[in-house]
């Protein structure tokens, strides 16, 4: 199954193939731009081709990501959805006020975690032992700052803040609260 | 010429600061006062990066975001909009080929960002005042971690910094417009109508050219300065309402900070904060990379209509591109999620790509050229955006948004690539392009410091956003302290691009200085023998 280690893996390989390319084409543009021979004017019909293909790439890249990562559908069509479990968790002085001492849930449930903010902003991130990041969302205070989630496979996994909110945020780590089991 | 005699009179005594005009000094000014903040930043950058390496025990969480508060604000205001106010203060007179509106005015823009971007550093420097460039309500009113008083200072400081650019606005509209002393009268409206872009337009359409009343460059920065004003506006509003709550507290009173709605407030303040980013950035580096291509190659720019409507449609796009800050905001209505988030910020790949294919297509038509230092910095900050805009992109979308937002990603690959190399190596071809004609002939000291400098700064930036980026994908946040070297490979290797970041800009500087020599670099900053408006000596 699809989850955000998978993701990223596709977006680094994505990027890191366009990098090589317009840097190569940099290069390349380089050398034959000072190199001798005749000057030639461009095509406009060059030009245009080039507008439909960015035209094209700006609005597909948002349709692949919609079909193909698990959270964006859910994420959009969040209010017709029905959670199967939820968390209210409270941030108030820098602290996180999780509702028990572990949020434990099953693979394959529907979760929503419903973080609300009594002073300023936050966020909220769930990470991996290895400090990769599984989702964060940003909590506003006087708003409700709710996300749903579906884990994929078992795991535990740490709260963080992601968004700084004073020196005294960067303390704001819950180690290994949240726990997903295998479904009964 | 020894060492000694070129450090204190410049290579072959060639620059004569008395032989300056006015305008010259002024310019010369505004650009050594942005090379100096440049200078600030590079130094904290490197601070930072050194400490994402190891804590510096000497360096408390406190001052560390108070570096990393000042950082951006200093490198945005005190660097690139002195470097790029100075410049289009002197560009549009001489592409206008009329005088300035106001030499006060500019002289004024000139103090106010100078002090004002001093104050709030200072000010960030000594009381630890660190809500990050961002102010997320009511971050910047929490006097339980920061001092108001010194907030008020803060705050006072990028007043300064935007009633300066205020000035600059009304100059470069009034030069534009207005009817110098002895000339005929001037077409004001049509003036006004050419410089947004609005007769391009038209002309896309229109069967009968109507005939461009002042030249794209001229209508870029006109274009970018509509966004510089609407974001002074929204700086300032905010700026005010931080200080009413600074002011109460240092009386003695605590105003309920929920009397401001922090989703409200965050959608204004991304609004004008985005002007900076996605809009007088992007058009004024277009504008510039015109510019460029045009006085590097001689020849009229490629699909010079398209390029004029892709500037107005650049302008408008940067009304409406905030969301995608908001992307992670789980109340941020989703249509303004998809629509501004998503899609509009889409069109900057279209907007960008275009002015991207239009300078390379210029260059072609006027192959072989010479490849000069200001060429070469064009190459680069054209592959900076390149890079750059396409990361942003991939992040303003809802999927990705979701694991990238605040990560290392946005700051490396994203923000650091468009600026340093993007934005700087662009500024860096301007300066390399104007030096003989602001300093009347000074030859520059040293070719091979020159071809360093380029070298050091295209590896040192694509390198530094690119460790980051790496960073982030592992998971890296952006605006915390890791104290157990959890990405000690990335940030060391970050660190070492950033220190050629360093290294390269030293290599300028002294490059520089030793082209104008240690008493050209003085004469800068005496008053002129000359007090007209003459952009360039007569008898040049």
């Amino acid at each position: 199954m699809v989850d955000s280690s998978i993701v990223l893996t596709g977006q680094t390989l994505a990027y890191t193939f366009y990098c090589s390319v317009i840097i190569l084409l940099m290069i390349w543009f380089g050398v034959k731009v000072t190199a001798k021979g005749k000057s030639t004017k461009v095509k406009p019909g060059v030009f245009y081709a080039f507008v439909i293909f960015l035209t094209v790439l700006g609005v597909s890249l948002h349709i692949i990501t919609y079909n193909t990562i698990p959270w964006t559908p859910i994420d959009v069509k969040m209010k017709t959805i029905t959670a199967d479990r939820t968390f209210e968790i409270g941030v108030e002085n820098h602290e996180f006020k999780l509702p028990s001492e572990k949020l434990k849930m099953e693979v394959g449930e529907i979760v929503k975690f419903s973080v609300t903010s009594n002073d300023l902003t936050y966020g909220f991130g769930l990470f991996r032992k290895d400090n990769s990041m599984v989702m964060q969302m940003q909590v506003v205070p006087g708003h409700k700052n709710d996300i749903l989630w579906k884990f994929t496979k078992p795991g535990v996994y740490s709260i963080r803040s992601t968004e700084y909110s004073g020196p005294k945020g960067i303390a704001m780590i819950e180690k290994d609260v949240v726990v997903v089991v295998e479904s009964l | 010429m020894s060492f000694i005699q070129t450090l204190i009179s410049g290579e072959q005594k060639l620059f004569k600061s008395d032989s300056l005009t006015q305008m010259q000094k002024i310019t010369l000014r505004f650009v050594v006062m942005g090379l100096v903040y440049y200078g600030f930043v590079v130094i904290e950058g490197m601070i930072m990066r050194i400490y994402q390496v190891q804590v510096i025990a000497s360096i408390g969480a406190d001052q560390y975001f108070a570096i990393l508060t000042a950082h951006p604000l200093v490198g945005i205001f005190g660097s690139t909009y002195l470097i790029v106010f100075g410049a289009f203060l002197f560009l549009v007179p001489f592409l206008m080929k009329k005088p300035i509106w106001s030499i006060k005015l500019a002289n004024w823009t000139f103090l106010l960002i100078a002090i004002g971007t001093f104050v709030f550093w200072a000010a960030g420097f000594v009381s630890h005042y660190a809500p990050l460039y961002t102010l997320y309500w009511p971050l910047p009113a929490d006097f339980s971690q920061f001092s108001p008083i010194g907030g008020a200072v803060f705050i006072t400081g990028i007043a300064l910094v935007m009633v300066g650019t205020v000035f600059f606005v009304i100059n470069i509209f009034k030069t534009i417009m207005y009817t110098p002393e002895g000339w005929d009268k001037q077409p004001s409206k049509k003036l006004i109508k050419s410089a947004l872009g609005i007769d391009g337009f038209y002309n896309i359409f229109a069967k009968k050219e109507k005939k461009h009343l002042v030249s794209l460059p001229v209508a870029a920065i006109a274009r970018g300065t509509v966004d510089v004003a609407l974001n002074a506006g929204i700086i300032l509003f905010t700026g005010v309402l931080i200080l009413v709550y600074m002011v109460a507290a240092i009386f003695g009173h605590s105003l309920e900070h929920s009397a401001v709605d922090a989703l409200l407030y965050k959608n204004w303040f991304w609004w004008g904060l985005d002007l900076i980013a996605d809009g007088l950035v992007l058009i004024f580096v277009a504008g510039t990379w015109y510019l460029l291509a045009t006085l590097i190659t001689g020849k009229k720019l490629f699909m010079q209509n398209i390029a004029r409507a892709a500037l107005l449609v650049e302008l408008i796009v940067s009304w409406t591109v905030w969301s995608h800050h908001l992307l992670s905001d789980q109340a941020q209505p989703a249509i303004l999620k998809i629509v501004s988030g998503e899609l509009v910020t889409a069109f900057e790949l279209i907007t960008q790509g275009l002015a991207f294919f239009i300078v390379l297509a210029t260059l072609w038509s006027a192959r072989p050229l010479k490849m000069t230092a200001p060429l070469k910095f064009l190459l680069g900050g054209l592959l900076g955006f390149a890079l750059a805009v396409p990361a942003g992109i991939m992040q303003a979308d809802i999927g990705l948004n979701r694991i990238l937002h605040n990560t290392q990603w946005i700051i490396g690959p994203h923000v650091h690539v468009a600026i340093l190399v993007g934005l700087s190596m662009t500024l860096y071809s301007a300066i390399y392009f104007l030096f003989p004609i602001l300093t009347n002939g000074a030859k520059l000291y040293s070719n091979k410091l020159t071809n360093f400098h380029f070298w050091t700064h295209l590896v040192g930036g694509i390198g530094m956003g690119a460790f980051m980026g790496m960073a982030g994908l592992k998971g890296m946040l952006r605006r915390t302290i890791y104290f157990d070297g959890e990405y000690n490979l990335y940030m060391i290797l970050a660190a070492i691009c950033g220190a050629l970041l360093l290294i390269s800009f030293l290599a300028f500087f002294f490059n520089i200085a030793m082209s104008v020599g240690l008493k050209g670099v003085i004469g800068i900053f005496t008053p002129p023998t000359k007090k007209n408006k003459d952009l360039v000596p007569a008898e040049a």
